[in-house]
């Protein structure tokens, strides 16, 4: 399988008047072409700034202190500015935000809004222009889509302007999307819509897609790949299978333990005690560990490399290392997992 | 059964925007929330839930209906005794924890301002004690008292909105997406931190909530709105083992499941919800603990 986009030892600094917050720490990440992956994480974990580093969209304040970003055989880290927003940006890489509500243009129609990016990176006249602006509107599942043209923003609700927002990042045949909480703002039922309309676009159009975000039920819809970030790492990496029915990080046990499923019923929620660390004071040894009723001696000295599990399943705890004492799940984890593989029919 | 503590009887919310355009937020709904008990609203944006905690709370004049707590009415006009009962025994926790606080108070005073204007305390002192108390409740020290709401992050300040509507100690807590702000890991410490205080103060919630998973977990009966109607209401197990409204069916088939295998095969239920109409409709009996409307 080919990767249309590899991230290698990705690492940023943020400096602030405080200090420098080392927000990457050595992210890895691959997207094989035509697929989906997910990045899993809570607030802060570092999702969202390894995209914008990939779109070049970070901060004035952000240092790449090293790392490479492969866009097929280019280093999107290489580019200057305006390469990156002349020939990647948009046409190759392009990015659907998550609050439709202000990542349009209140003063546009939304005919302009998705012509606009067509202008700017191709030679195409206004007839043609328009004749695909109207297929895009088609295409995302705008009924009237001729006379939507001419509508602004605050005219549409906000599952119709999620579609506009998807029309215009698909403007310039993009390869990949990049889609960050893409539904978060949107009602479950407008939501799963969405959501089946990203995949029929992906396969339609050959796409590979990145979502990142916080809701393991989006993730398990729509995943093929799911990586799971915390502190600026990501610390475990599989298919959404060996992610949801087999997973080996306790960061990722707790994530799943702590959303309820339609089955639970245990009289309180799993909750991963405590908060995320602040990356102004560099964590010592395994960041999770003070969060990790599991952690062991080592977890305070040294940071656990990856462990292998299978050719595509990888975690980064010590409990993997041979030398580790066998454990025991947590009781609530272990009949969640032994449900949801019988409802899947897993193994 | 016990008396209800609230009762809505029809309650209409229209918000008149000018002289021929009128918003029907809320239709003719009626529930009871017993003592004790968590009600769960869920619905689309838009489909009047907030409009419906906010009228029972009173921050609007609700245009038609009748709305009862602890045997007090309280729609219409009030008077002054059963207006402070009201402001008293019934408090708010908000969506968003980062706007809900106000930056320039402590959080000892944004806590401590209910005590203040009902006179809850005899001295200083006391006033202290019973701040530093509500706030270990809640998980935080009583040293943060003395701090400013931007000093916390935001599942400790939806600690705090907690904390301001515990110490009143209230009869009813209006959850308006209270936790749909926070981290999934956060949402867990914030749930199980309100079912806690109801095994020790036996308050009742009306928990207004979009994810419906969270809702099922929470909730002892729900209520279902669509378009400012109340299309079913009844206990959670039967309104999530025998949805009877189409929308109901529909919404329900559109919650996502932590689960791959399942996730991929799933079929949506489709509703027209355009063609939807629900005027002059009556709510059907289907058993004791499950209405729907037909």
């Amino acid at each position: 399988m080919k990767n249309i986009l590899s991230i290698k030892n990705l690492d940023i600094t943020f400096r602030t008047n405080a200090g420098n917050v080392h927000a990457i720490r050595g992210v890895d990440f691959v997207l094989p072409q035509g697929k989906t992956v997910a990045l899993v994480g809570e607030s802060g974990s570092g999702k969202s700034v390894t995209m914008k580093a990939v779109t070049g969209l970070l901060d004035q304040n952000a240092v790449i202190n090293s790392g490479k970003i492969f866009y097929n055989e280019t280093d999107l880290l290489t580019l200057s500015k305006k390469d990156l927003r002349q020939k990647i940006n948009g046409q190759q890489i392009a990015m659907v935000f998550q609050d439709p509500m202000t990542s349009l243009d209140p003063t546009m129609t939304i005919g302009e809004q998705i012509m606009e990016g067509m202008f700017l990176h191709k030679k195409i006249s206004a007839a043609d222009a328009r004749k695909r602006a109207v297929e895009l509107l088609n295409l995302v599942g705008i009924a009237e889509a001729e006379r939507r043209m001419k509508n602004y923003p605050h005219q549409l609700s906000g599952g119709m302007r999620q579609r506009v927002v998807i029309a215009v990042a698909l403007s310039c045949e993009p390869k990949i999307l990049i889609c960050d909480e893409p539904t978060t703002a949107l009602d479950v039922t407008v939501q799963a819509r969405i959501l089946n309309l990203i995949k029929d676009i992906q396969a339609e159009m050959n796409l590979s897609v990145i979502y990142i975000t916080h809701d393991l039920g989006v993730v398990a819809k729509v995943a093929d790949f799911v990586n799971v970030m915390y502190a600026g790492k990501v610390i475990e990496v599989g298919t959404v299978e060996e992610i949801f029915y087999d997973p080996r990080h306790p960061y990722t046990w707790g994530l799943l333990s702590a959303m309820p499923d339609l089955e639970t019923d245990d009289d309180r929620l799993y909750s991963i005690p405590g908060s995320p660390p602040n990356l102004l004071h560099e964590p010592k040894g395994d960041a999770f560990a003070p969060r990790n009723k599991f952690a062991m001696k080592i977890d305070e000295r040294e940071e656990p490399p990856m462990f292998k599990i299978s050719e595509t399943h990888f975690a980064a705890t010590w409990l993997l290392h041979p030398n580790a004492p066998k454990i025991e799940l947590p009781a609530e984890l272990k009949s969640r997992l032994m449900r949801s593989r019988k409802a899947a029919g897993y193994e | 059964m016990s008396e209800p503590l609230l009762k809505v009887k029809n309650l209409r919310q229209h918000f008149k925007i000018s002289r021929s355009f009128t918003v029907k937020a809320v239709n003719g709904v009626s529930f009871e929330i017993f003592p004790g008990e968590t009600y769960g609203l869920v619905g689309e944006s838009g489909s009047g839930k907030t409009t419906i905690g906010r009228s029972i709370i009173r921050l609007y004049d609700p245009t038609d209906g009748e709305i009862f707590f602890n045997r007090d009415k309280i729609s219409g006009d009030l008077s002054k005794k059963i207006w402070r009962r009201l402001r008293k025994n019934m408090q708010m926790i908000f969506q968003d924890p980062m706007s809900s606080l106000n930056p320039r108070k402590k959080i000892g005073d944004i806590i401590g301002e209910g005590l203040d204007i009902h006179k809850l305390y005899s001295s200083r002192k006391e006033r202290n004690e019973i701040i530093g108390e509500i706030l270990k409740k809640v998980g935080l020290s009583p040293a943060h008292a003395e701090r400013y709401p931007q000093q916390f992050s935001g599942g400790q300040r939806q600690r705090v909105g907690i904390a301001r509507a515990l110490v009143m100690n209230p009869k009813l807590i209006i959850a308006d997406e209270c936790i749909s702000a926070l981290d999934v890991s956060i949402q867990a410490q914030v749930v199980n931190l309100m079912k806690d205080i109801q095994h020790e103060t036996n308050c009742a919630y009306l928990f207004i909530a979009h994810d419906l998973s969270m809702v099922k977990y929470i909730s002892d009966r729900i209520g279902v709105l669509h378009k400012g109607y109340l299309v079913e209401t009844g206990s959670t197990r039967e309104i999530f083992s025998n949805p009877a409204h189409p929308y109901t069916q529909s919404l329900l088939s559109a919650v996502p499941q932590p689960n791959p295998v399942v996730e991929k095969n799933r079929k949506l239920i489709s509703y027209d919800a355009a063609a939807a109409n629900y005027e002059n409709r009556t709510m059907r009996r289907i058993n004791d603990e499950h209405f729907v409307l037909d």
